[in-house]
């Protein structure tokens, strides 16, 4: 049964009432959207911290939040928080702190910081070797002189923050958390249990340690200078990522209640797709077949074909390996016309914001739908003649956008895409 | 989508330091014996180890156990367990559709590095460079794959084979309790037929006590059970891994899956934990699914850590409720994300073999009735969150 608010297998649609965002780009999506569709790019030398010694001494750090000293836990919930105010202030629903949903966060996954375990150090001050030992003597000391660590803090303090109901969800799916946490929401929704839910991806985790750990897996760029041409998705020249931090918000409401309150709606989420690999813990089936059926899962939930996609939000990492079998996905699921649908990668200005990317880059395909504008994919300099693909190269593009598609593909064989539209008259 | 299915539980594995498989762990319940625990190696704190295992019969390929550390290699075994005991282990048929929840803390660290690093840093003055250049000398890049919070349901994907969809959630024994609400309201609604989902963790290690010790939390010096640990209770971490099978009915008698039980409620919440504050949430929870409940043939199993003040408000609010109450935090240790999930498949073996095992500590009261049908399974967390669910007995 299709009716107004109902989709073609009866369930509710859901629509997006508020988006918020932060990334290096700036605060809010009025200027992050500005940027992006103006081909400015966030990469920045690190500041943070010295990178000397280390391979990779750029990233898409959100200067504009980070404050001296600010922990990744601290500066993650920061960024979160920016991000939901926005787009619960948009959405209008709820009151303050009542907002009448579930929370699914997609925070970074959180340990002790070095900073922690240096400062427990001195205060040990152990007569030869310090080892853990020594932390865990002065650890009571030293958590009443700070915040003791708390695993899934950020969740617990947003969910108090923003009021919402009920056990708030926080989630990983290593670079697709951002999309999970969506797709929880449209679920909860569908499944009648809320009207709303709040989804959050974020992370601002940028680190000594979380650098060197993605450049021991050889997944970062390393074209340090200029750093504002590191990311460049599709070309023949790419060589990793930018490791990078950001929030988005979206709040998630169903058709029904959204259009009962007046709301405006900004899109609906018509469908997504998920499917694991299990090729390996980096690399995705040489066969693609996968993320292959993760398009094609998203398309059968949404109730449309190959046909009804304008634009697509790649995934598009910049390493060699994720570009080339998202190519490879794109063409077998998109066949022929492939050749006129425009994909372009966010990631080519904001870098990689790891678990935040699925929210943020969900984010931009909204706001993509609502402009009827094609953000680039820049430094599009050197195209790799394997992949043919119209990337939006460089240049932003106004274009007739009703339907999309954002890929979200992930260390452990996590896959999940989400499709997008603007609302159904 | 207002339709609400059945959903069984054909599938249980776990294992702790009370050994491998539901049914070793049930006979050490039913026999009441002490636990094992250790108090020597991490002196003064007390911690459940894991029985020994043979990892091969689980994770046949050397190459994939060593892509793992020990958190991993518990969790692809009990999720291995489980997958057996529902019949669809190395039935690629039915796992290519099967679902994954999995409940994760953060990954393991390399005691050995982090520690050289911090003694070597004592002699340097600039720490930032001696910092950078040791990380990218010493770190080893299968570590960061073992602190992936995801990547223990990546190996179960690579190992078991499953790979309908995978999603993990995080923060300690609220994410177990989520994983399993928002399977079965998954399995209930019609979003999924066939779910893995479990939790697992490594308890035997220095940096996880180092999280819980800033809080005081960690049990010191003396073993006792979970009610009886004083008014600063303490927490024994254990080695659990802990996974289930949840069906929807009809999947199950479509393909001649027996049911363990019936997973009839789940409910889950959060409060500020202010005084009063988790015997409240409590209360609701129970409130939402008593009118379920035949006093007559139904029991408690909780999952009090012993963290205070949770454990002794837990304790007020069953004394309230009124049902025989058995924990199983005094025999196999705290095993946070995880313990949720091992207290359900041992939820289970109660309701198969119709009956509550022995009592430890003083907590723990009420004789076990006949005709066990129904238990409602606690889970409190160390520090926030609260939830229950009903199990059922399918006749």
């Amino acid at each position: 049964m299709t009716s107004a608010t109902r989709d073609n297998k009866g369930r509710p649609i859901v629509a997006v009432t508020g988006i918020g965002m932060v990334t290096s780009l700036g605060v809010g999506k009025s200027e992050n959207w500005t940027k992006l569709t103006g081909g400015i790019s966030g990469i920045r030398r690190i500041k943070r911290f010295p990178t000397e010694g280390l391979r990779t001494t750029i990233a898409g750090a959100v200067d504009d939040v980070y404050r001296e000293q600010m922990p990744p836990a601290e500066l993650s919930e920061r960024v979160a928080l920016l991000a939901g105010e926005e787009a619960i202030a948009e959405s209008g629903i709820g009151s303050k702190g009542h907002f009448p949903g579930p929370l699914y966060l997609a925070p970074p996954p959180l340990e002790v910081e070095w900073a922690d375990r240096i400062k427990m150090a001195e205060m040990a001050a152990a007569n030869s070797d310090t080892g853990y030992p020594d932390l865990l003597r002065v650890a009571r000391q030293y958590a009443s002189e700070h915040a003791p660590f708390k695993f899934a803090i950020i969740g617990e303090n947003l969910a108090e923050h923003f009021g919402t109901e009920g056990s708030p969800v926080s989630l990983n799916t290593a670079c697709a958390s951002g999309a999970s946490a969506i797709q929880l929401g449209v679920e909860a929704i569908r499944r009648g249990e809320c009207e709303a839910a709040l989804a959050i991806g974020a992370d601002a985790s940028l680190t000594p340690e979380s650098l060197v750990r993605f450049s021991l897996l050889s997944a970062l760029s390393t074209q340090n200078d200029p750093p504002e041409r590191a990311s460049k998705p599709f070309s023949k020249n790419r060589d990793g990522f930018v490791l990078a931090e950001g929030a988005a918000a979206l709040v998630l409401e169903s058709l029904e209640h959204a259009r009962a309150r007046g709301a405006r709606i900004l899109g609906i989420l018509e469908g997504f797709g998920e499917k694991s690999d299990s090729f390996h813990r980096t690399r995705t089936s040489p066969d693609g077949k996968p993320i292959i059926a993760t398009m094609q899962k998203a398309l059968a939930d949404a109730g449309i074909g190959p046909q009804d996609i304008d634009y697509i939000n790649a995934h598009g990492t910049s390493t060699p390996e994720n570009d080339k079998m998202e190519h490879l996905g794109v063409a077998t699921v998109f066949g022929e016309r492939i050749k006129d649908i425009p994909i372009s990668s966010n990631k080519s200005m904001i870098g990689h914001t790891l678990t935040a990317a699925g929210a943020v880059e969900a984010a931009f395909t909204l706001l993509t739908l609502q402009n009827q504008r094609l953000p680039p994919t820049i430094n599009y300099a050197v195209p790799d003649p394997a992949i043919q693909l119209d990337v939006v190269p460089n240049v932003a593009r106004d274009a007739k956008v009703r339907r999309a598609i954002s890929n979200s593909f992930g260390f452990g064989g996590q896959n999940v895409s989400l499709v997008m539209a603007l609302e159904p008259a | 989508m207002t339709e609400r299915r059945e959903v069984w539980i054909t599938g249980v594995g776990i294992v702790s330091c009370l050994g491998e498989g539901i049914e070793a762990t049930w006979r050490h319940l039913e026999r009441g014996d002490p636990p094992p625990y250790d108090d020597k190696s991490f002196a003064p704190y007390i911690v459940h180890p894991l029985a020994p295992l043979n990892f091969d019969k689980q994770i046949p390929k050397k190459s994939d156990q060593r892509q793992m550390e020990l958190w991993q290699r518990i969790g692809v075994y009990a999720a291995g367990l489980a997958l057996g005991d529902a019949g669809i282990a190395g039935k690629p048929e039915l796992l290519d559709s099967t679902d994954m929840i999995v409940a994760a803390a953060g990954g393991e660290r390399d005691v050995a590095a982090d520690s050289a690093i911090l003694t070597g840093m004592r002699k340097v003055a600039e720490r930032a460079p001696f910092l950078n250049e040791r990380l990218m000398s010493d770190l080893r890049p299968t570590l960061f794959l073992a602190q992936l919070p995801n990547l223990l349901a990546g190996n179960i994907s690579i190992v078991h084979g499953v790979v309908g969809s995978s999603r993990t959630f995080l923060g300690e024994e609220s994410a177990g309790i989520d994983a399993v609400r928002i399977a079965q309201a998954r399995i209930a609604a019609g979003q999924s037929e066939l779910t893995l989902v479990g939790g697992s963790y490594h308890a035997t290690r220095w940096d996880l006590l180092l999280v819980f010790e800033q809080t005081g939390m960690a049990l010191k010096d003396t073993f006792a059970p979970v009610w009886d640990r004083g008014s600063h209770g303490g927490v024994a971490f254990g080695n659990i891994g802990a996974f289930l099978v949840l069906e929807s009915s009809d999947h199950a008698r479509s393909r001649g899956a027996r049911p363990r039980a019936r997973i009839a409620a789940v409910r889950a919440d959060r409060n500020r934990r202010q005084p009063g504050e988790i015997e409240a949430t409590l209360r609701r929870e129970w409130d939402a699914v008593a009118a379920n409940v035949d006093p007559a043939h139904a029991a408690v199993i909780s999952g009090a850590s012993g963290a205070e003040p949770a454990t002794s408000a837990e304790r007020t609010v069953l004394k309230e409720i009124g049902l025989p109450v058995r924990n199983t935090g005094t025999y196999i240790g705290h095993g946070v994300e995880a313990q949720f999930l091992a207290n359900l498949g041992i939820a289970c073996a109660a309701i198969e073999h119709d009956k509550l095992f022995a009592p430890a500590g003083s907590g723990d009261f009420g004789a076990s009735p006949s005709g066990l049908s129904q238990v409602v399974v606690t889970g409190v967390g160390n520090w926030r969150g609260e939830g229950l669910a009903l199990i059922e007995r399918v006749d």
